[in-house]
């Protein structure tokens, strides 16, 4: 499935692999099932019809392993480290009063039924990019090692009709101490994905929640000019447009000077849609039309792929209805009148 | 006295039949998207009733049969996998278990998937057994 989506995505599917707390930001399964949310950045710039999206594992101590699955709109060209400052600095742009950062992004690796696009391991993650329906995604996952919460299938279906490539991440906190990371560390990923629009997967972030847990999330996007977006953000609906504006000149430059972010153009729009709702109502994603025309109903999940909305079709029937009801009358009147 | 034959077929017939479907009873429940398919179960009491139980998901899943007193040690219980049990199922992903049990009494009893968020998200359903 090759929609024009075009990844972006903040937060992803999360499961827990074997045991302990030690972790990524995100909405990350505990080995109860539990589920340890944090409030989650996200960048996704989109530049020359290429997606880049950059998140990171936060190193918050502890033992064992953690992972989460990340639905791609495409195939990603590489998978690599994020700069060092680049999601801190978009904070500092549009918060002046600065907080801390935190995000996620994660997976593992191969198996029967899926098809493994690319391995590599950055830092103490072991990343995969597969490819493949739910159900095949879904054992993989699960002979993997990670612990796939109830909610798990209906969510990958519902990714893999849309496009079946997904980015597991593993993130083994044991190796993270090993390597002498910190807590607050934290891991920045960088995923570069050719697609012809940004697409943001939100309703992942309700993975294994339930329905009045919080969900969180800030979700940056660079794009040349002022998109459109789908869903709106009303705000009532759990997504806000905290920040809308021509990025600065100074933050394009310290975005384009950190690692891997050459990319970065000299002029840009920067939007920040923030995320701040309960787990009932994430049922949808971020569609995105960087030209600012239409963003996809289906993108957003708003419709099914293959599926099309019936209300034109509808109101043209009733409009044709009603304008024939009319012409009846009018022609049954002049009759009268003429008798 | 042809149509007298065709009485007593039938009623052969159906003497035939009654004691078989009293004898053995079955019942077929699927499990997609974490939900099972049926959330009501009518069954006779004493006679052998037989589950299949298919897991169209890609997750592990439980059916595990009982009164609130077995289900609340199983709320917080460590087997990671049920297998001795006849009313305690582990059903792998993607597979198909059976097992036969025989409710010698009429009684009313709850199964449900314990597994970590599974009941939470709707995994339950009622069995009700009569004569």
């Amino acid at each position: 499935m090759r929609r024009p989506l075009i990844f972006a995505l903040g937060v992803v599917l999360s499961m827990t692999i074997f045991v302990a707390p030690a972790f990524a930001c995100g909405g990350l399964i505990g080995p109860n099932g539990a589920v340890n949310l944090l409030r989650t950045t996200t960048f996704v710039g989109y530049h020359d019809g290429v997606e880049h999206y950059v998140t990171a594992f936060q190193f918050a101590g502890g033992g064992g392993k953690f992972g989460s699955l990340t639905p791609l709109p495409g195939v990603p060209t590489s998978v690599e480290r994020g700069g060092s400052w680049t999601l801190q600095r978009l904070v500092r742009e549009t918060q002046p009063v600065t907080k801390g950062i935190g995000l996620p992004l994660a997976a593992t690796r191969s198996a029967d039924g899926v098809q493994i696009l690319l391995e590599t391991k950055i830092d103490a993650l072991d990343i995969t990019v597969l490819k493949g329906g739910g159900a095949a995604v879904g054992e993989w996952a699960t002979a993997h090692g990670f612990r796939l919460p109830a909610d798990a299938p209906e969510v990958l279906d519902f990714y893999a009709d849309r496009s079946p490539i997904f980015l597991a991440a593993a993130f083994d906190a044991d190796a993270a101490a090993a390597r002498g990371q910190r807590v607050g560390d934290g891991t920045p990923v960088h995923i570069t994905i050719p697609t012809a629009n940004p697409w943001v997967p939100l309703r992942i972030l309700a993975l294994g929640k339930q329905p009045n847990d919080p969900v969180q999330a800030d979700v940056y996007l660079l794009t040349d000019q002022k998109p459109a977006m789908l869903p709106y953000a009303r705000g009532t609906n759990g997504l806000q447009l905290a920040y809308d504006q021509t990025a600065s000149a100074a933050l394009l430059t310290d975005l384009r000077t950190d690692a891997g972010m050459g990319w970065v153009p000299t002029t840009g729009w920067l939007s920040q849609l923030r995320i701040d709702t309960v787990a009932s109502t994430m049922t949808y994603d971020l569609a995105i039309d960087a030209a600012g025309r239409s963003p996809s109903r289906v993108a957003a999940g708003l419709e099914t792929p293959g599926g099309s909305d019936q209300t034109p079709f509808v109101l043209t029937m009733l409009a044709a209805a009603m304008a024939a009801l009319i012409l009846v009358v009018i022609r049954e009147q002049r009759r009268t009148v003429t008798a | 006295m042809i149509r007298s034959a065709f009485l007593l077929l039938l009623v052969l017939a159906a003497g035939a039949c009654a004691p078989a479907a009293r004898r053995h009873a079955t019942v077929d429940i699927g499990i997609h998207y974490s939900h099972y398919s049926i959330t009501r179960i009518d069954v006779p009491a004493g006679v052998p009733v037989t589950f299949t139980i298919h897991n169209d998901d890609p997750i592990d899943h439980e059916l595990l049969l009982g009164d609130p007193a077995m289900h609340e040690r199983h709320r917080t219980g460590a087997e990671p996998v049920h297998a001795a049990r006849p009313d305690e199922l582990t059903i792998p992903a993607m597979s198909t278990r059976t097992t036969t049990l025989t409710f010698p009494v009429a009684m009313t009893l709850t199964y449900m998937c314990h597994l970590p968020g599974h009941e939470a998200y709707g995994m339950t359903g009622v069995l009700v057994a009569r004569f």
